[in-house]
């Protein structure tokens, strides 16, 4: 069996949803029915086999070729297999998945791993702003499963997160970790002004010390937490700057906050 | 049977099922890893009256533990699942939980989870907050030296208690310097303890007494100083019986315990003053394992 591959024919003028096109949806669908499946662009409903050339039998292993910023809602609900996309997507990559592995060579758009539940995403290039963050009016944004995102996140990445792992290697914008509810957070570049605003409990990890810590963080002093070596260990199967991490435990300096939201969440500097 | 002059009892040790969980106590050092683990396994000989029978299985290399810091790993065993819970959690509450730098960790994944740190979070008053890593949960509960790292729970399996043998000497000198040797012997092996001080026994019991409200009491047939009146097991000159008490995760692991104590008894010899082994049982009514001695130095005769 080959991996069950869909080129992009030509740049689509409308964004087209690709929520149907995950492993789950695909089992057990023969070519003919794949190639019929209608996908939303705009107003219109168009038959998969207009926009994409597809190849290959493995529904469970899903290759998209050439994709581009016009393709949103890559792997939304996926509860298993793999996606590997080739290119650039748009907005609500692995909105709400709850398993599997995607990987994106290129950019992605806003509402990265939004409502994730489970499994791990790798995105290759940078990705817009609310990155594992919760719809606007949720509860919640990502609960469980692991994003590594190679170059940098927009504003507000980790909004309103509940569970999981959120590792950025490059930098991320302002309002990292805003209303935070648990989980870990990790920013090995630099982060934009007031991180952690709202945070409740979770945590931060940073390389350095932010611009502007909100002033409703306090600072606990320097010390040395031995679960982070774990936690760093955790991360060396994800390889590049994540698996170059420092394995000797050294001093931390915790800030803790928000205090005008319970005030148990943390930032730690120094990773 | 005969080993180096001393006699193999033909009898079997009687054992029981027990439950039994092992955990990973981790810190700074040796020194604090083993306070702590000491402190955890203390008072727990017997069930009788300690509710746990515990002890220190062997020493843990950085290489060997989750926080890659030198640890101890420790067994635990108690008559039920629900006594086994109680017991972990008063012994990490109170030993580990207490002891500087110290950490405590699930030393095993099989079988049913039951609490490690799941509970004693909330010392942390609030304060606690918890890390899922590799699937696993991890507690950190802010202590006076930074914080106390435990993890949520640990497994909890079948496993046997009990498991025995008496060492008859002429003198008391004797039977101890064999009964060290065994356990000297003893302590090298994985998923065994031997919970009583030093690993030896010497007030080995009998169910029952003549008085009411005691579950147990002195095993008179194997006590020197009242031989002349009671129905006696004792060889004419004996003048000491230790025992040494095993419990073990699996029959395996305790007959291979009880193997190569039994060796290392039998290599002193009768010229050492060894007389006899023999082994603590019931009638064979009350526990479901039975070790029987000849069988388990058959194999090592036969070498």
């Amino acid at each position: 069996m080959t991996a069950l591959t869909f080129a992009l024919k030509e740049i689509p003028r409308q964004r087209i949803d690709l929520s149907p096109l995950t492993p789950d949806k695909l089992a057990g669908k023969s070519r003919k029915e794949i190639e019929l499946i209608t996908l939303q662009s705009g107003t219109r409903k168009i038959p998969a086999a207009e926009i994409f050339r597809i190849k290959g039998d493995d529904a469970a292993n899903i290759i998209f070729t050439d994709a581009c910023d016009k393709l949103d809602r890559i792997g939304a609900d996926m509860t298993g297999g793999r996606i590997r996309i080739e290119g650039d997507t748009g907005a609500y990559l692995a909105f709400h998945t709850n398993g599997g592995e995607i990987i994106l060579s290129g950019n992605a758009g806003a509402f990265v791993a939004s409502g994730m539940k489970k499994g791990i995403i790798e995105v290759r290039g940078n990705v817009g702003d609310f990155l594992a963050a919760a719809l606007p009016g949720d509860q919640r944004g990502m609960s469980g499963g692991t994003v590594i995102v190679r170059g940098n996140a927009g504003d507000r990445a980790g909004d309103h997160m509940r569970r999981g792992t959120l590792l950025i290697e490059g930098s991320a914008g302002d309002y990292c970790a805003t209303r935070m509810t648990a989980g870990t957070i990790a920013v090995l570049g630099k982060v934009g002004i007031l991180p952690g605003f709202a945070m409740k409990r979770g945590t931060l990890l940073l390389r350095k010390m932010p611009e502007r810590l909100p002033a409703t963080f306090n600072d606990c002093g320097a010390h040395t937490f031995s679960f982070l070596p774990m936690l760093t260990q955790s991360w060396q199967i994800h390889g590049g700057k994540l698996a170059r991490l420092p394995k000797a435990k050294s001093p931390m300096q915790r800030y803790m906050g928000d205090l005008a939201n319970n005030g148990k969440g943390e930032i730690l500097i120094g990773i | 049977m005969k080993i180096n002059g001393v006699e193999i009892e033909d009898t079997f040790a009687e054992a029981f099922g027990m439950r039994a969980t092992r955990v990973i106590i981790t810190a700074v050092n040796l020194k604090w890893a083993m306070h702590a683990a000491e402190a955890a396994t203390g008072f727990a000989t017997s069930v009788i009256a300690c509710g746990a029978e515990a002890g220190i299985e062997r020493t843990l290399k950085k290489t060997e533990t989750p926080d890659g810091r030198v640890g101890v790993s420790i067994l635990l065993f108690s008559a039920s699942s629900k006594e086994l819970a109680k017991q972990l959690e008063r012994r990490i509450g109170q030993c580990v939980l207490t002891s500087p730098t110290s950490a405590a960790f699930a030393g095993m994944d099989e079988g049913d989870p039951i609490p490690l740190g799941k509970n004693l979070r909330y010392f942390g008053d609030g304060y606690q907050s918890s890390k899922l890593i590799d699937g696993k949960r991890y507690w950190r509960i802010p202590v006076m030296d930074g914080e106390f790292l435990c993890q949520e729970t640990t497994g909890m399996v079948r496993a046997i208690g009990g498991g025995n043998f008496l060492v008859l000497a002429k003198t008391q000198t004797a039977a101890l310097a064999a009964c060290e040797a065994a356990i000297i012997a003893m302590r090298k092996l994985p998923n065994v303890i031997m919970p009583f001080p030093g690993g030896i026994v010497r007030s080995g019991s009998k169910v029952g007494s003549k008085y009411p409200t005691l579950f147990a009491s002195s095993n008179d047939a194997y006590c020197p100083t009242i031989r002349g009146i009671t129905k006696t097991e004792l060889l004419p000159d004996t003048s000491c019986v230790l025992e040494i008490v095993i419990d073990g995760l699996t029959e395996a692991d305790i007959r291979l315990a009880m193997r190569v104590g039994m060796q290392a008894v039998c290599k002193l010899g009768a010229k050492r003053g060894i007389q006899k082994i023999t082994a603590g049982n019931y009638g064979g009514k009350l526990g479901q394992f039975h070790f029987k001695l000849r069988d388990i130095m058959k194999a090592e005769k036969q070498k």
